[in-house]
């Protein structure tokens, strides 16, 4: 269960690792293509270009369907972005709040120090 | 006050990290520069949480806050944001000076039920807030996990916009 979060993103991060891959998202962003167009495209050879896809798809960024002879794919993008981005989000909420709680654990150590010195005097 | 504060160094800012532990729970953990006493303080009396709770970049105010941090007190809160008001209220089911609350978000049934620890390290503090929420459906309605959908293309397209730029 602690994995749930670091699982999905390890597999989001290594997909978005590879130039050529990144390469496939921007182009799916403008169209979605076949395999065959991929591999024209990024002049690959078509198993280069699959083994590409099913990263991708298996990190959830893409997804294919197979009409006929020709698998085409297209942005497939899941709840991973979405949730890291909630994630990112949340962070900074506490992040802002903890900075304060700083300044005011910050204050009430120094009084408890005065008070402190006061009762020694 | 706020001169001494100035004239000191300012120290390092502690990491705060986040977790989705499953699909109805997310924790929160900080370490604070002080005892445990003082940051549980910090999270009980009103004068002090109001302080903090709420900071200026949420874009909010908080107008009132009563908290009654005893096992089975009540607290409520009000936010303001641009004229309109939003409350948020519920019940300590456990408060257990300088080391452990647990409070009740009814103002929803969706709402969570929020644990927070207070751990001494040798005069600092771990604190880990703990949110369990009754279902993943309900920490999804609760987060607009499944509105925000439509919002994830854009943030596709600037995450490529960043690794194109980075090339």
């Amino acid at each position: 269960m602690v994995q749930y979060t670091k699982a999905r993103l390890d597999a989001s991060f290594a997909a978005l690792s590879d130039a050529t891959r990144r390469g496939v998202l921007e182009q799916l962003g403008r169209s979605d293509a076949s395999i065959t167009d991929l591999a024209e495209k990024f002049r690959m050879t078509l198993t280069g270009m699959k083994k590409h896809v099913v990263v991708l798809e298996q990190a959830g960024l893409v997804t294919t369907e197979k009409v006929g002879r020709v698998r085409t794919c297209k942005l497939g993008v899941r709840r991973l972005e979405e949730e890291a981005a909630w994630i990112g989000r949340h962070r900074r909420r506490w992040e802002s709040r903890f900075d304060e709680l700083d300044n005011i654990v910050e204050e009430l150590k120094q009084k408890e120090k005065i008070d402190g010195s006061k009762k020694r005097e | 006050m706020e001169a001494r504060r100035e004239s000191e160094p300012a120290p390092m800012k502690n990491r705060t990290t986040v977790e989705r532990k499953s699909e109805r729970e997310v924790v929160v953990t900080r370490i604070f520069n002080g005892p445990a006493r003082l940051v549980f303080e910090a999270w009980t009396k009103p004068e002090l949480f109001r302080q903090w709770w709420v900071p200026k970049s949420m874009g909010m105010s908080l107008l009132s806050c009563e908290l009654d941090a005893r096992t089975g007190g009540r607290y409520r809160l009000v936010y303001g944001h641009e004229g309109s008001t939003m409350e948020f209220h519920g019940k300590y089911i456990e408060v257990t000076p300088h080391s452990r609350l647990v409070w009740t978000n009814a103002e929803s049934e969706n709402g969570a039920v929020t644990t927070v620890t207070f751990e001494d390290k040798g005069g600092k503090t771990l604190l880990v807030v703990h949110d369990l929420y009754p279902s993943k459906e309900a920490f999804e309605a609760e987060h607009g996990m499944e509105e925000a959908m439509g919002e994830t293309f854009e943030q596709l397209d600037d995450l490529l916009v960043t690794l194109g730029a980075s090339r």
